[in-house]
């Protein structure tokens, strides 16, 4: 997990090296000032002599500026080496989330990866600074003084072992049971996250059903949770500080009664007892440091590992060696597929199916909620792979081609249609984002959405506020069909893509398919048989299997469940 | 956003209005641990010339007064480990308390207002708000005001020490620190600057993230993934910078605190000296060598406060952007009628009750003290309503809607001609411009916000669920609903095979917004949840949209049992599922071009009729 973590340190580590550098030269500089200062008081002022108080005076204002600029040095370079790393962290977890599968995908939830990419990132480049600034720091520190004080006396400097054996012993249990703790916090965190979410969301839900209150006690529960965690793994954490004293004032205590026995014995002068004293205060400070960056690295171990478990996720899908980069035509072929969600273990939602599409065809699907319509349209774009049998696409497997080739000759608009905040013309050219204002244009006609588009004040320009808030349904769909357009695919899937849309506009939009990219596969799922009905052929999906594939006519014939929708449908029209 | 001013004071006022007896007891314990703190320093600076000095050349030494000195001492000592532990366990309650506190007042405000905040803001940014500049508040709370009390105590104390012991060196010490302030302070402020920024850009990245990740399959079958990256970027690369300029002027200020500290004391070891050599003051040695170690303990806690301003600095960019949350408007609620039960004795006369006795009536309070009862009907009227999102740019004209109790209403026209925003405008998510919209004959701005939402059951035209089992998403509709009623519903709705079919049937669990649900299983989900509400006035949008005609018609089938008797507003695209209205309104583009039941309109030869029979499309 570590190992995951410190690669993404990169080309920072320079910045990270330097800041060590710079803090292990600042460290030997500053353990120098305290002698200066005995060296001022005893052979100084307690001498007498001016000269050796303007002697050692000078030598430590000269170390003194030293210790400031490699201080300012290393402070400088730690932030630019933890907010790199930082960055880095993000980007290694963003581009990995971008070679996610759609079954990646659903693993997670947004909020979750939303906390990872960016509370987890910001605990970690915490904890990381303080490893580069402290840990360096306060051991180092640690360890001078320890020199100095056991060049001072070697006996006495025993004590400070014995205090430092107890505060391994201590910290070492807190840490143990902290963690534990701040692995359940996160979490919980991501629970709160999501909560939010949902309710800026869905606020238009929630307000209409009245249930501010509701949700309010939802989430006071969630804060709740965050709370209770928290409280118990600082709870642990506050015995930090208190066991640093008792080390501190045992050391003061122990190093006074028998330091005061040494001194009277005559093996030790008050001068450097006295020293030994301010190495105390020494060793309390980087302990209080250490300390601090103790409790930011126990908490961020648990970021740590949110970190490392999205950067090693693997896709599930990945394009193969050797892809094929190009899709000769737009046929499709399902040979005996069978396909379920959770990779063979859930329930197939697809049984052995056996289709074959011909480039070029206009192929309608019609089938009740919940009949898999979905399901079969994701496997043509390799959305997800089937458990059994093979999809095959200009007749060679999916499986066999560049992934992003693929793609880009299968267009789908998907159910759940998105659009993302910024201009209408920034959303088309998703679909190429070299695409001109013309053929952005040209593609909004197709799509019977030109026209609405220049009905708004700012055309093209208008602005998008995420998730689409301020086009109607109907729009939305027809921009988001325009999008798919500008592909310029050889298969385009339309699912259930023009549900808010009108008849008429749909037929239209039918028409200029036909009239405008004769050639694309074009495969249409409806609720609407009159969306369907002009087309080559009609796949009727029932209950996770095809129950008929012909003609409008035919179909009307011999297949039951498509003559019921039809007539169902149509009922009202005759009567008119 | 603009940094506001004032926000700490306020931030810590608040702390302490929350938790006065907790932060008593930190701050005496704070002052507890200070005093023992000081015993010990003060012992260690007596321990040469009171317990070592005099023993020194004794042939038999007596280590008795210092055993005694010690034990006493170690009382001090072990005081202090309790006051520490003691105000340190205690600041976690008071940290992690305010934390959730401020949390769920921010839910709770952000719940109170309107529709307009959301539609402003990505959804990243307001969540933001909630982890990572909450996330600020914690250090400053836990750490930087007890160690800022704790360093403003020592700091005093020593001062008087150091009073006592020499005036001239106590006045440099003082103007070396007004000096190490004064970096502090203009460094600290700098390191703020870009804290702030740090703050705003992460919650843009919060944002950035949310909206690419909620669409990310959408993302993938575009093929879009490097532009996504590369956009991501842009984003990283400018909160990298402003974390970055942040925490260097935060590092450096330790650093350059602490040196200063030690130039203080090489200045007042040099000036000090020359007084007590040259004898010119009243300066011994042994007073001077106590000053030095003053002088240290001066420096020290400057030392530790300044560690503390990034913190400080951090947290202050934080709670600017929390204020500014909590600062924003609630949705505006004059209203003072409410919905109550109501029972209707033999006479008809309407008594007031807490039985669920299925009837309603508004509560209607009079200027004169009076109460009236008005009996909820459904009777819903837009007179002459003109209305638009902004100002400057209307998006309906003049619109007159007369829905008599039980009656069920229908809006066709094409897509943005307004429909939807009617609906907006009768649960009042937007406010009207001018006309007068009236529920059962009162205004509704008179009728309390949440009591005319109550009044209506919505189904909207996005979909959307809650995390939690298909029960409970049932039973959002009307929390006290048993299991039974929520299954009765989903029966009613067409809803309930679909369900029996999912893994845990009704206990099915739904994350991510039903993620694992088709929009047509959804939409059924949706209508169920409005079914078991039981509102006596029904708006559907464009509700079965998704869904199969087949399921359709049998949901239909429910939905005209439920609708009987109450009055419904119905927008949708399939005519055949409207024909049946009592009166149908054609939009467009903001204005009723025909109404009437469809007979009439099929008899007016109009736009309608076109229509129906497909002699044109709706744009």
């Amino acid at each position: 997990m570590l190992k995951t973590l410190i690669s993404q340190v990169k080309e920072y580590k320079k910045d990270a090296f330097l800041t060590m550098f710079f803090v292990i030269v600042e460290v030997i500089l500053e353990i120098l000032i305290p002698l200066m200062m005995a060296g001022i008081i005893d052979e100084g002022i307690e001498a007498q002599n001016m000269n050796a108080v303007y002697k050692y005076g000078a030598i430590m204002f000269v170390i003194v500026i030293g210790t400031l600029s490699t201080g300012f040095l290393a402070g400088k370079y730690a932030a630019s080496a933890s907010t790199g790393f930082a960055a880095n962290l993000r980007d290694a977890m963003y581009t990995n989330i971008q070679t996610f599968s759609f079954s990646n995908i659903d693993k997670y939830s947004t909020a979750g990866l939303v906390t990872r990419l960016t509370t987890d990132v910001t605990n970690v480049q915490m904890a990381f600074q303080m490893i580069i600034r402290m840990c360096i720091r306060a051991p180092m520190n640690l360890v001078c003084a320890l020199v100095m004080a056991f060049m001072i006396h070697a006996e006495l400097s025993m004590i400070f072992v014995i205090a430092m054996g107890f505060l391994i012993i201590v910290l070492g249990t807190i840490m143990f049971f902290a963690t534990r703790y701040f692995n359940q916090v996160f979490p919980k965190y991501d629970a709160l996250n999501e909560s939010v979410q949902e309710n800026v969301v869905a606020i238009r839900t929630v307000k209409s059903f009245v249930r501010e209150k509701y949700e309010n006690e939802k989430f006071e529960r969630a804060a709740q949770n965050i709370y209770k965690l928290f409280v118990k793994a600082e709870s642990v954490l506050a015995f930090n500080n208190p066991s640093m004293m008792v080390a501190v004032y045992g050391c003061i205590l122990l190093l006074s009664w028998l330091g005061a026995q040494s001194v009277v014995g005559g093996t030790l002068s008050t001068g450097e007892l006295t020293t030994l004293f301010s190495y105390i205060m020494n060793i309390l400070m980087s302990l209080m440091m250490l300390s601090m960056a103790f409790v930011m690295i126990t908490m961020s171990l648990a970021s740590a590992r949110r970190i490392a478990e999205v950067i090693n996720e693997k896709s599930d899908l990945v394009s193969p060696e050797d892809a094929l980069t190009t899709v000769p035509n737009g046929a499709v072929d399902f040979n005996h597929v069978t396909f379920s969600y959770k990779h063979g273990t859930g329930e197939p939602v697809l049984r052995d199916i056996e289709l074959h599409i011909h480039s070029g065809e206009t192929i309608g699907i019609i089938g009740g909620t919940g009949s898999a319509k979905s399901s079969l349209v994701n496997l043509i774009s390799r959305l997800y792979d089937v458990d059994r049998g093979s999809v095959e696409v200009g007749g060679h497997d999916v499986r066999e081609y560049d992934l992003e080739v693929l793609r880009n000759e299968v267009a789908v608009v998907l159910q759940n249609n998105v659009l993302f905040s910024g201009t209408i013309l920034q959303n088309l050219r998703w679909g190429n984002e070299n695409a001109t204002l013309e053929e952005c244009q040209e593609a909004c006609r197709l799509a019977c959405a030109d026209e609405f588009i220049q009905n708004f004040p700012d055309k093209y320009d208008t602005y998008i506020e995420q998730g689409g808030t301020n086009v109607s349904g109907g729009q939305k769909q027809r921009l988001c069909i325009a999008r798919a357009l500008l592909k310029k695919p050889k298969i385009l899937i339309l699912d259930d893509s023009t549900s808010a849309v009108d008849t008429a506009t749909d037929a239209s939009i039918q028409q200029s398919f036909e009239e405008r990219i004769p050639d694309t596969t074009k495969i249409i799922i409806s609720q609407r048989v009159s969306s369907v009905q002009n087309a080559d052929r009609i796949i009727v999906l029932n209950d996770g299997v095809v129950d008929g594939f012909d003609t409008h006519d035919q179909l009307v014939k011999n297949n039951e469940i498509y003559r019921t929708i039809y007539e169902t449908q149509t009922k009202g029209k005759e009567e008119a | 956003m603009p940094k506001k001013k004032g926000v700490l004071g306020r931030l810590l006022k608040e702390v302490f209005k929350r938790y006065p007896v907790h932060i008593l007891i930190v701050l005496v314990c704070i002052v507890g641990q200070s005093i023992c703190t000081v015993q010990g320093t003060l012992f260690t600076q007596t321990l040469i010339d009171d317990y070592i000095n005099p023993l020194l050349g004794t042939t038999n030494p007596d280590f008795t007064p210092l055993l005694h000195a010690l034990m006493r001492v170690a009382c001090f000592f072990a005081a202090g480990v309790i006051f520490s532990y003691t105000y340190q366990r205690i600041m976690v309650s008071v940290t992690q308390g305010f934390l959730r506190d401020m949390r769920t007042q921010m839910f709770k405000h952000m719940e109170s207002l309107p529709i307009r905040y959301f539609d402003s803001r990505t959804h990243g940014d307001i969540m933001s708000v909630y982890t990572n500049d909450i996330d600020t508040l914690r250090q400053l709370i836990s750490q930087s005001i007890p160690q800022f009390t704790n360093s403003v105590i020592t700091i005093v104390t020593v001062f008087i020490s150091m009073l006592t012991l020499s005036i001239p060196l106590t006045g440099i010490s003082v103007a070396m620190l007004c000096v190490i302030m004064f970096i502090s302070r203009s460094v600290g402020s700098q390191s703020g600057r870009y804290f702030v920024k740090q703050q705003i850009t992460l919650g843009k990245m919060n944002g950035f993230i949310e909206e690419m990740i909620s669409g990310q399959k959408v993302v993938k079958v575009f093929n879009h993934e490097e532009e996504a990256i590369k956009d991501f970027r842009a984003v990283n690369e400018e909160l990298r910078q402003s974390a970055n300029l942040a925490n260097k002027f935060a590092n450096v200020l330790m650093p350059v605190t602490i040196q200063s500290g030690n130039m203080s004391y090489i200045l007042c070891a040099v000036i000090g000296s020359i007084l007590a050599l040259n004898g010119s003051l009243d300066l011994s040695v042994g007073t001077l060598v106590a000053f030095m170690t003053l002088n240290r303990n001066f420096n020290n806690p400057v030392g530790q406060i300044s560690m503390q301003i990034n913190s400080i600095a951090m947290a202050q960019a934080g709670a600017s952007r929390i204020y500014d949350l909590l600062d924003q408007e609630s949705e505006p609620d004059e209203g003072i009628v409410t919905l109550c039960r109501v029972e209707v004795d033999d006479a008809g006369n309407m008594q007031e009750t807490e039985k669920r006795t299925g009837r309603w009536a508004w509560r209607h309070p009079r200027p004169d003290g009076s109460v009236e009862l008005v009996p909820m009907k459904g009777d819903i009227r837009l007179e002459n309503v003109n209305f638009g999102y902004n100002d400057d740019h209307m998006v309906l004209h003049d619109v007159s809607v007369y829905a008599n109790p039980g009656e069920k209403i229908a809006f066709v026209g094409a897509t943005g001609a307004g429909k939807t925003t009617i609906t907006n405008l009768i649960n009042r998510f937007y406010d009207i411009q001018s006309g007068t919209i009236t529920y059962d004959g009162i205004d509704i701005k008179l009728i309390k916000k949440d009591d005319l939402r109550r009044s209506l059951g919505v189904v909207l035209q996005d979909t959307h669920l809650f995390t939690g089992t298909v029960m409970d998403n049932i039973r959002y509709g009307r929390l006290d609903a048993t299991d039974e009623e929520c299954i009765e519903a989903a029966k009613l709705t067409s809803a309930d095979q679909f369900i029996r079919h999912l893994p845990d049937g009704y206990q099915t669990m739904l994350t991510g917004d039903g993620a694992n649900l088709s929009q047509g299983q959804r939409q059924l989900l949706a209508i169920a949840r409005a079914a078991v509400a039981n509102p006596p006035a029904l708006i559907l949008d464009e509700a079965t949209s998704s869904i199969d005609t087949r399921t359709e018609i049998l949901v239909q089938q429910g939905m005209d049992g439920l609708m009987r008797g109450r009055t419904t507003l119905v927008i949708a695209h399939r005519l055949s599922t409207i024909k049946n209205s009592d009166c149908i309104m054609v939009l467009d583009h903001g204005v009723i071009i025909e109404r009437g039941n469809h007979e009439t309109l099929m008899k007016q030869k109009g736009k309608y009729y076109q229509l129906y029979t497909g002699m044109i499309d709706l744009d």
